[in-house]
């Protein structure tokens, strides 16, 4: 029970650290740097991204016996298509702020190659369950990846933190007088594959730092093993 | 014959030294610094300070963090940050030149490598980001000092201020002045004249760029010596002569037209000191020809194109991403035969032949 508690632990967690979709496939790149001025955007695309991933995820696990094999990838793209459109009326109805912020990268989620790489690498494959926690777990990441880089963009680029405004309630997010001092580059594209590429680094770099401590760990526990190997023989010799 | 060495190659080594080359180029930039200061007052050339140390510093400090060899004695970051002094208006604040230095040394430079292996000369690079990131206070264009009432260390008031400086401020570059004429229809060098234009008294939003005879100084100087490469500036400046001439070959101030493009924005200044970065430049004839033919085309489409002024940056820094490709364009290699084409394709097509006959049965069956 526990072992695939694990299991379903790191389903979860692998979309959001081991692999994720933004930081380390380096997948979906474009709705990223598009939406990523904003951190209001952001959260609004990483929802979106996230519900599609999931929906679609259980529908293709569902159906990944009766899905022919030749004709895979369209079927995919329509049970994607449909959950998008479904979408796209609901934000256009109930948050028409977040729907025109999103603007065209919300019809393309369609093609967003997140979405279909899970669908062809993992929910063809696998349960139901597991591909609908591999879905939260790949949408958290892609949100929690495009959030941390609006909020770069968006402090540096406009000054301000979080700036909304959702059903009536606004909120300009502005710091002090920060805006007259920021750098403009950060709300153009430019800014953005220079934001992209600094955070991929820093990721790298952290885990590159943990492999090599968990290598340093190993080679640590291997010396203590055979020191105590060691001991072993010396008290039998002297037994 | 007493000794013989046995080592393996190079055999032989050259005198110079990154650090000498380095000495070279600060020396060539120095008419261009006084020049400087004696058109736009003390500030400038504190500002230029202030970048020579941010560059200097930030290399150090990437060097200790990373825990690699220490390089800013090799002098490149004082050359990026020299360069880039120059280039910044005459008023800005402060956090300017400190902010660009940071981008020019740890993004440009030492993200990629260090010295050698950035992928575009640093302080342009820095430059066109401060541009686009305050667009404001970086195109501001600033009045020389000399000859004027406004004393020589009075931009100081502007290293806190994120307003343009205004007593400071005109519209009245001579590259400005090109783009309203080609709308009116006059002459370019109605308000400014050439001996202004080679003096350098005339209004800039890059401070080192507008004495021509101090930049030619330092360019000759660096020709001599033998840094840079001759093609390059020579190459550039051509091109934007002869492209400039077809350009308004229409209008009848043809001359004029050339001498502006020529003397009047940060063309000189690019051409020596920018454009022949060594590890953003190619090397081989054919990379070099195209390699400035581009940098000329590309200045003179962005200046009478495009809504700026000034587009030598911009050509500059699109080329030397392009130079990579540009060293891929091989010539044959010393010792290796020419390649005669034709008769390796005689040759493919009769071993084509012969399968071919071997698979249908052929006369051995």
């Amino acid at each position: 029970m526990g072992k695939s508690n694990n299991k379903l632990g790191s389903v979860f967690t692998n979309g959001i650290i081991a692999s994720n979709p933004v930081l380390k496939l380096v997948l979906g790149t474009c709705p990223t740097l598009a939406v990523s001025v904003s951190a209001f955007g952001a959260l609004g695309m990483g929802i979106a991204v996230t519900f599609v991933l999931v929906c679609s995820n259980i529908m293709i696990s569902l159906l990944r016996n009766v899905i022919p094999d030749k004709v895979r990838i369209p079927a995919f793209i329509l049970i994607i298509a449909t959950f998008v459109t479904l979408l796209q009326m609901l934000l256009q109805k109930f948050v028409p702020a977040l729907y025109d912020v999103l603007g065209i990268y919300l019809p393309l989620i369609v093609v967003n190659c997140i979405i279909l790489a899970r669908a062809e690498a993992f929910a063809s494959q696998n349960p139901v369950g597991d591909s609908a926690l591999d879905g939260l777990g790949m949408g958290l990441g892609y949100t929690l990846a495009v959030l941390i880089m609006a909020i770069i963009r968006e402090f540096l680029g406009a000054g301000s933190f979080f700036a909304f405004d959702f059903m009536g309630f606004s909120y300009s997010g502005e710091i002090g007088n920060l805006p007259d001092y920021a750098l403009n580059i950060f709300t153009l594209p430019a800014g953005g594959f220079l934001t992209f590429g600094i955070l991929i680094a820093v990721v790298n770099q952290i885990s590159m730092n943990n492999e090599e401590k968990k290598k340093n760990k190993a080679k640590r526990d291997a010396k203590k093993i055979e020191k105590a190997k060691k001991d072993l023989d010396k008290e039998e010799v002297a037994a | 014959m007493t000794r013989m060495v046995v080592s393996t190659s190079p055999h032989i080594t050259s005198k110079s030294t990154t650090q000498k080359i380095m000495l070279d180029v600060i020396i060539a930039l120095l008419p261009a610094l006084i020049a400087t200061v004696v058109i736009f007052g003390v500030y400038p050339l504190f500002l230029t300070l202030l970048c020579i140390e941010s560059c200097v510093f930030f290399e150090y400090i990437f060097n200790r963090i990373r825990k690699k060899e220490q390089t800013i004695k090799d002098l490149s970051a004082v050359v990026t940050g020299l360069i880039l002094g120059l280039n910044l208006p005459g008023t800005v604040p402060i956090w300017v030149p400190i902010v660009g230095s940071a981008f020019a040394i740890i993004i440009v430079k030492m993200l990629f490598g260090g010295i050698g292996k950035n992928f575009a000369n640093p302080a342009m690079a820095a430059r066109v980001f401060l541009v686009l990131a305050w667009a404001g206070l970086m195109t501001q264009k600033t009045n020389p000092v000399i000859g004027t009432d406004i004393g020589y260390f009075s931009f100081f008031n502007y290293a806190f201020s994120i307003n343009p400086g205004l007593d400071a401020v005109s519209s009245a570059t001579p590259l400005g002045l090109v783009k309203a004429t080609i709308e009116t229809g006059g002459s370019p060098l109605q308000s400014v004249n050439v001996l202004s234009m080679l003096l350098g008294t005339t209004a800039s939003s890059a401070v080192g760029e507008t004495c021509a005879i101090a930049i030619l100084i330092g360019g000759v100087y660096l020709l001599c010596r033998k840094v840079i490469d001759w093609r390059i500036p020579t190459f550039y400046i051509a091109t934007v002569v002869v492209f400039t001439a077809l350009i308004y070959s229409k209008s009848q101030y043809v001359g004029e037209y050339i001498l502006t493009y020529l003397l009047g924005g940060g063309l000189l200044f690019g051409a020596f000191f920018m454009a022949t970065d060594y590890a953003t430049s190619p090397k081989s004839w054919i990379g070099v020809t195209i390699y400035g033919i581009g940098l000329g085309v590309l200045t003179v489409v962005f200046r009478r194109f495009s809504s700026m002024p000034e587009g030598v940056s911009y050509s500059i820094l699109l080329m030397n991403i392009l130079t990579p490709l540009l060293e891929k364009i091989k010539t044959r290699p010393y010792g290796v035969p020419k390649r005669n084409i034709a008769k390796e394709i005689g040759e493919k097509f009769k071993a084509r032949s012969k399968k071919k006959v071997a698979a249908e049965g052929g006369e051995n069956g």
